[in-house]
């Protein structure tokens, strides 16, 4: 690897190796973090990213291996070590306290005091208001930081590390929340933090996010180390090969086979938000069997209400929904699971899974009722269901009687989505059903869209990802504000009008809302 | 205790998983532990009559301790169960000796079937009211019982301005005769109660394996916000469960004014207590979504054989609150031992899986 002028390393990894029980994490691993630069690290789920980083980080301490700090040898004891030193870490897992404000999150264990050692929160929400301004999200720092959206709450994660003023700042995934604006911001924040001088380690699965602010790139698999280039003499193709070894095709293809009748219909749906007007905004749509419907929107354009909205889970929504024709006049979420319908929520760990139940419990937790006669659960047929259901997603996993939090995030999701299977729904709403799993399992999600749509479920994904709603889209409906801005089929569909779509209604008007 | 971290454990054959089944059978082993101990340090202990003796005591404590461990499985608490022991036994003593005055010249008596059926649903009615308040009403568990607690309480004073309602034993020409089989009555040699509490817990580890409804209860303490998206009625899983530790309480109300032939006001004073320990001692998780009926049973028996075998040694009732308390502890530790260790050999399995 010839390295450019002006991009010296400042940290360096020899033949570093974690060691978890029975597991090795990270395999003889030597890597370098450039000054000034932004030092890419790419992977599948499970490939040892987090634990390298975590090791930088003084989260976790290498099994073997140097760790060498401008030349010096170091150990970090803890994380507050590895801070001290200057190095400053965004986590992949929200690291917030979400009773305090994003001010107190932000200083969180490095409060301003005045000379009485009393917390001064004026001079902390001063400071914090700087920060994040920068960010331009609208976040004002006395607020709570569990009242904020997911993404939000990821950008005071970011204003946080970028507060430390720190020479090596790690961002694992930072961007798997953020909207298509709030990436652009963010990147601009690295742009200007690399013209400081900062060393940036960057996390991610979007690719082509990589190849666009990446100057270096090192990719990991299976704990190893199998490639280490500049990102100018690289592609998306060699990217792709060196994590999974071999070529691989993001989107499964469409088979063109035509949708048929419609399925199911929304009219006039609106969610009035807590703090006035409303998060969805007179939404009308329609669904055909076997029809995929993306649904494109920045965060908080209102997809996820609206979903809640669909699956009852709002009392105060109002709007009518059809079935197959037929009104659907049942307004909470069990009926309406009956009635045909079934999310897959964006949030796995907080709405999609019961983490210490098993894989199989989980798996009929919807259906239970498919299994039973009188009030017995047939031990037999549940396991049957179950067996056949993880066959044909290809869920990994020894034993379903496993607990499901022991499974990679890709095959979480392949549970959730088969939960929401065996209810044998006829409309499925997918929330993000690709935020944070690897490659091969994204895949094998879209494959699974495809495949269900061709036996003539109508399904309504949302996503904040261009290029996906693109691939898999029959049709395209863009959210902006809570309002539906635009419908496209595949065919006319430009990435320029669905971005434009996505923006209406952001202009002055948005920026008043926020004071 | 469980079938499902038994069948994780199986496959793997290192020494962790020795020590693992080991702990998993901590309650086991501790029961094992007092009945060894106290039959040699205890002259009579293992004798039929004391065993039967201690079996009646502990039922007591491990009725409730069922109807709590449903409620803290679904990440409740419900500490209002003493106190509806104590105003189920006023409603069945004062009904045995009153009847109800229907205020025109007439007094209704019920036969002992009846008040037992009475009491019962004021049980559960009490429970529903918790239930209630904790769904509808968004007020904590914690809060909602810890009221129903003082209010059950007073009502059971009221009903008799504190005094203790005597000699239930009822009159022929009412047919309010024969409250005392409850407590005294044998079938096939073992006492009423026992056959009781055998039925209520089979039909309790029944319905948490092999029913929706028992599926349910572990799902809402597991993760409420994903059991409701799954179509789970979470509101009506909770009103169950505080239902059933009503009911629970009930039974006991009516064994022990059945047991004594009197209520008094004050009885059940800090039984829910008695009861948390045993669930959690069991095997019963504070957080949610863990615990087991069968394990509560054992935890029952463990606490309630260390106190009488602790009574029958001499040993002041002061030290066997100390002994009680950190034989609860203990548990407790171990059971996290426990966790770290078993999630440390699925890691291992993980591994090997690759």
């Amino acid at each position: 690897m010839s390295s450019s002028p002006g991009h010296d390393v400042i940290l360096k990894l020899e033949d570093i190796s974690k060691v978890y029980a029975g597991t090795v994490a990270v395999k003889h691993a030597n890597f370098e973090v450039r000054k000034g630069a932004v030092n890419v690290l790419v992977g599948e789920n499970g490939a040892g990213k987090s634990t390298l980083m975590k090791i930088i980080a003084g989260v976790e301490r290498p099994t073997a291996g140097r760790i060498l700090l401008d030349g010096n040898e170091v150990s970090f004891s803890s994380s507050g070590d590895a801070v001290n030193r200057g190095i400053g870490m965004v986590f992949q897992e929200l690291n917030l306290f979400g009773n305090l404000s994003v001010a107190e999150n932000i200083f969180a264990t490095r409060e301003l005091t005045n000379r009485f050692r009393k917390i001064d929160h004026k001079a902390q929400e001063r400071l914090a208001a700087d920060f994040l301004v920068q960010l331009e999200a609208g976040i004002r720092p006395e607020m709570l930081v569990e009242d904020l959206r997911i993404g939000q709450q990821q950008l005071v994660e970011i204003a946080k590390a970028v507060s430390l003023d720190a020479r090596i700042l790690i961002m694992d995934e930072p961007t798997s929340a953020l909207s298509a604006a709030e990436v652009e911001i963010l990147f601009k924040v690295i742009a200007d933090l690399k013209a400081r001088g900062v060393a940036i380690v960057y996390i991610s699965h979007r690719l082509e996010e990589l190849i666009r602010i990446g100057d270096y790139i090192t990719v990991l698999r299976d704990g190893r180390i199998t490639g280490q280039e500049e990102m100018r003499n690289v592609d998306t193709q060699w990217i792709v090969r060196q994590m999974i070894g071999s070529d691989a095709k993001d989107f499964a293809k469409a088979d063109g086979h035509q949708p048929g009748e419609e399925v199911f219909r929304a009219e006039e749906i609106c969610l009035p938000r807590v703090t006035g007007g409303l998060a969805v905004d007179h939404v009308s749509l329609s669904l055909r069997a076997g029809e995929i419907l993306g649904i494109y929107g920045l965060m908080g354009a209102g997809r996820s209400e609206l979903f809640d909205c669909i699956m009852g889970r709002h009392g105060q929504a109002s709007g009518r929904i059809f079935i197959d024709g037929k009104p659907v006049r049942e307004r909470d979420t069990t009926r309406r699971i009956q009635r045909g319908l079934a999310l897959i929520p964006e949030d796995r760990q907080r709405e999609g899974l019961v983490s210490i139940l098993s894989v199989a419990s989980n798996l009929t937790l919807a259906s239970l009722s498919r299994f039973v006669s009188l009030f017995h659960i047939r031990g037999g047929a549940e396991r049957q269901a179950v067996v056949q259901m993880v066959k044909e997603l290809a869920v990994k996993v020894a034993d379903p009687a496993q607990e499901v939090s022991s499974l990679s995030g890709g095959n979480q999701q392949k549970v959730v989505i088969g939960k929401a299977l065996l209810t044998g729904p006829k409309v499925l709403l997918m929330d993000e059903p690709s935020r944070g799993i690897d490659v091969g399992a994204k895949a094998d999600v879209f494959r699974t869209m495809r495949k269900l749509s061709r036996d003539g479920l109508g399904i309504l994904f949302a996503t904040s990802d261009l290029d996906e709603v693109m691939a898999l889209s029959d049709r395209i409906a863009v959210m902006s504000n809570g309002k539906l801005t635009g419908m496209f089929d595949r065919a006319e569909a430009t990435e320029a009008a669905i971005v434009a779509a996505s923006a209406l209604g952001h202009g002055p008007a948005h920026g008043e809302q926020r004071r | 205790m469980t079938d499902i971290p038994a069948k994780a454990a199986a496959p793997s054959a290192s020494g962790g998983s020795l020590l693992l089944t080991l702990m998993k059978l901590r309650t086991f082993i501790a029961l094992i532990a007092v009945l060894v101990f106290f039959s040699i340090a205890a002259p009579n202990f293992l004798s039929a009559a004391n065993l039967i003796l201690m079996a009646k005591h502990v039922a007591l404590n491990a009725f409730l301790a069922m109807g709590m461990t449903f409620v803290i499985i679904t990440g409740g608490i419900d500490l209002s169960v003493g106190s509806i022991v104590g105003l189920c036994g006023m409603v069945a003593g004062y009904l045995v000796l009153n009847g109800i005055d229907l205020q025109i010249g007439y007094t209704v008596y019920f036969n002992v079937f009846e008040i037992a059926l009475i009491t019962l649903l004021v049980g559960i009615a009490i429970g529903a009211v918790n239930g209630l308040l904790i769904t509808r009403l968004n007020v904590a568990p914690f809060i909602a019982t810890l009221g129903t607690l003082y209010v059950s309480r007073g009502l059971a004073l009221l009903s008799s301005d504190g005094r203790t309602f005597p000699n239930l034993v009822g009159k022929p020409e009412l047919g309010t005769t024969g409250f005392g089989y409850l407590g005294a009555g044998k079938l096939l040699g073992l006492p009423v109660s026992i056959w009781i509490l055998l039925v209520v817990a089979l039909g309790a580890a029944y319905l948490a394996r092999y029913t929706p409804l028992g599926r349910h209860i572990f799902a809402v303490g597991g993760n409420e916000r994903a059991s409701r998206i799954s179509g789970v009625r979470v509101n009506m899983v909770k009103m169950f469960v505080y239902m059933f530790s009503g009911f629970c309480a009930a039974i006991v109300g009516l064994i022990i004014s059945s047991e004594l032939m009197a209520s008094h006001p004050a009885t059940g004073e800090s039984f829910e207590l008695n009861a948390i320990a045993a669930a959690v001692l069991g095997g019963t998780s504070m957080s949610g979504g863990r615990g087991t009926i069968g394990g509560t049973i054992v935890g029952a028996f463990v606490i309630g054989i260390l106190s009488d075998g602790l009574v029958m040694m001499g040993v002041s009732s002061f030290w066997q609150m100390v002994i009680k308390g950190l034989v609860i502890i203990v548990a407790v530790v171990v059971d996290q031992a426990q966790r770290r260790l078993q999630s440390r050999v699925t890691l291992m399995q993980m591994a090997k899986v690759g």
